[in-house]
């Protein structure tokens, strides 16, 4: 086995004989890769920050009843106009039927981390001259904690929900000025009025300032007798280990249970067009740079071959064959692809720190966690490279098809 | 056809050609042929000079010798191999295996030193260098008279080192055949002497055939045998003294 040792010689020889003009095109390699690397870890931070806010107060997926229709009476024929208008029903809360069956179906499925049932309506906080409009979530805590990891966003108290306890929004608290331990009256507004007095248990701050006013948990039971809704659950949370799975999931349980099932993206179809719009972007980007890489190292490469026409055909005369002659030349590609990646990666790391370290907030936390992952490096090192060897195909070709005759003689 | 005189005595054949025509451009309305069927036979172990006026074909001839081109019609056996049935790397791996060459000026690799330009062709041909082969480059350096110059690289070695070393890597894979290019055409007259001189030496020590491309007519008058080319054919050949015009050359 002869080996690539003569081919390997040899380009890293070209390569320092011609040592501007490489340290330049490396140096170019290296600026792509680091920008291509650092926008990368740019936007993968952003969108982790976007989603991390986004889902951090909200399952992956919802189900809720279907939403209760007017049936007309008569069927419509074809091409008739009707005169008639189709008043929409009023959507009263009912429960999910068969709850606790699919919940435990829910449970044994693969890629489901969690799922928890709630009864969510809306009702009146008071506490003294002040009174607020809040969303009522009753909810086993234990399970509704793995659905958007509560503990985290505890600030004061503790996660607990016995009968007659309740856990707030912190501007919820500060808006009915109670601290944990106080107690507020909770006026439910459905089938007569229902109230309850609830005790503080905790205070959750749940990174978007509307969901912290209007927030308040109560017991899974307590949720139920408010609502008049007996053993009932208006809603089942799931959340799912991998984020981007919940619209494939929600589509197959909508075919399968006769519910309403939405996954994070259909309720924030904005956020995923954002997110969507920025990946793209990103991905122009790269390939614009890459692309801008692989013309800049081929054309130093065309230029060496013409550069080095009498050494190739020396090399040929001297018994060098045409796929060794190749290889001199893909070799370089490879050589300045995988330098200037080094560097390049180097120089995103450097990039990454210099943001994390001078880009922050009003409070003087950093905007964002911003990283560059090792896999994300290595796979944009592997394109470098790649694209390297890439770029050097044509003036390889080139050189290897020269005529030895007529390239010495030049 | 023009055989060698001595062709016999010197032992088998190395080269044969028969009908050798070259053209360039061909179907072009720019069709030129330079050679109009060659005959040549060497015989290994000779010395020969080719001459001939500018333009009479002999670079030509020296690339289809080399195999560095095809000829246009014709047959070549090399060593009791026929050119003509060989691809591409069957020619490189000939070049490779039986031949050396020398150019006129020098086409040493710029990059290299002196000693890594003389083991290249082991290098290309192994993918290594072997402790045994950077030896025999040493003492093939040596030999040229360059021991104290092996690590510098040809920029910093004058006309005659360079052609030296050119010389000391053509013999690097012990080939049966050397062709040189005009070998002391760009040297004054001192290293022009040495260079045909370490030609000699090499011919004598190693048996290995040499066939030197050259205008100088003291050269030619030095070497075994003279092939005089004229206008694509060859108008003469045999010892410096039957040559018909070497003198005039």
């Amino acid at each position: 086995m002869r080996g690539i040792g003569f081919e390997l010689t040899v380009a890293v020889r070209f390569l320092r004989e011609g040592r501007f003009q490489s340290l330049l095109i490396i140096i170019g390699v290296a600026a792509g890769v680091a920008v291509v690397a650092y926008i990368s870890a740019l936007i993968t931070g952003l969108q982790q920050n976007t989603l991390n806010k986004t889902l951090g107060a909200q399952a992956h997926v919802v189900l809720t009843p279907l939403e209760e229709r007017v049936t007309p009476v008569l069927p419509r024929a074809a091409g008739e106009v009707p005169f008639s208008d189709l008043q929409p029903r009023a959507q009263r809360l009912r429960s999910l039927s068969n709850w606790p069956l699919v919940l435990d179906g829910l449970e044994g499925r693969p890629g489901v981390a969690a799922v928890s049932p709630q009864v969510a309506g809306s009702g009146l906080a008071q506490r003294g001259e002040a009174t607020r409009a809040v969303a009522v979530a009753g909810v086993d805590i234990e399970r509704y904690e793995r659905v958007i990891n509560l503990r985290t966003k505890l600030v004061a108290g503790t996660l607990r929900l016995s009968p007659g306890e309740a856990i707030a929004g912190v501007t919820l608290a500060s808006d009915l000025g109670v601290r944990v331990g106080d107690r507020i009256t909770l006026t439910t507004g459905t089938s007569g009025t229902r109230s309850e007095v609830l005790r503080l248990t905790g205070l959750v701050d749940l990174g978007v300032r509307e969901l912290n006013r209007r927030t308040l948990l109560v017991p899974l039971r307590t949720g139920q007798t408010l609502f008049d809704l007996p053993g009932g659950a208006t809603q089942i949370d799931v959340t799912l280990t991998d984020v981007w799975a919940a619209q494939g999931l929600a589509r197959q349980l909508a075919q399968q249970l006769p519910y309403k099932v939405e996954s994070w993206q259909d309720t924030n179809s904005q956020l995923v067009s954002a997110l969507n719009a920025q990946s793209v972007s990103t991905t122009i980007i790269r390939v614009v740079v890459m692309l801008v890489v692989v013309l800049g190292i081929a054309s130093v490469l065309v230029v060496s071959v013409v550069q080095k026409q009498r050494e190739i055909g020396i090399l040929r005369a001297m018994g060098a064959t045409r796929g060794q002659v190749l290889r001199i030349f893909l070799l370089q590609g490879a050589l300045v692809g995988g330098l200037g990646s080094v560097a390049g990666v180097g120089l995103a790391v450097g990039l990454v720190s210099l943001f994390t370290r001078f880009v922050r907030g009003a409070d003087g936390a950093p905007l964002f966690d911003i990283t560059l992952q090792p896999a994300m490096a290595l796979q944009i090192a592997a394109i470098a490279l790649v694209a390297g060897v890439l770029a050097a195909v044509a003036p390889a070709r080139r050189a290897s098809r020269m005529d030895p005759a007529q390239a010495i003689r030049t | 056809m023009t055989q060698s005189k001595d062709g016999a005595a010197a032992g088998d054949a190395l080269v044969s050609m028969r009908g050798i025509r070259k053209s360039y451009n061909a179907g072009r309305p720019t069709e030129a042929e330079v050679l109009h069927g060659i005959d040549l036979d060497l015989a290994r172990g000779e010395f020969v000079a080719l001459i001939g006026p500018s333009g009479s074909g002999k670079s030509t001839l020296l690339n289809l010798l080399g195999l560095l081109e095809r000829p246009s019609v014709g047959s070549y056996t090399l060593a009791g191999t026929a050119a003509q049935d060989l691809d591409d790397d069957g020619l490189t791996r000939m070049r490779r295996e039986t031949l050396g060459f020398v150019f006129q000026f020098h086409h040493l690799l710029p990059a290299f030193s002196a000693l890594e330009n003389v083991t290249l062709p082991a290098l290309a041909r192994d993918g290594r260098i072997t402790p045994a082969v950077r030896e025999r480059g040493r003492s093939l350096l040596a030999s040229v008279g360059l021991a104290a110059a092996m690590d510098r690289k040809p920029p910093e070695l004058s006309g005659g080192m360079q052609q030296r070393v050119a010389i000391a890597r053509s013999l690097v894979l012990e080939p049966a055949f050397v062709l040189a290019d005009e070998p002391t055409g760009n040297l004054d007259t001192a290293s022009s002497d040495d260079v045909f001189k370490l030609l000699r030496h090499s011919h004598a020590e190693a048996g290995i055939s040499f066939l030197i491309v050259t205008h100088d007519p003291r050269l030619a008058a030095r070497c075994d045998r003279i092939i005089e080319l004229v206008d694509g054919r060859v108008a003469s050949d045999g010892p410096p003294a039957l040559a018909s015009t070497a003198d005039r050359v």
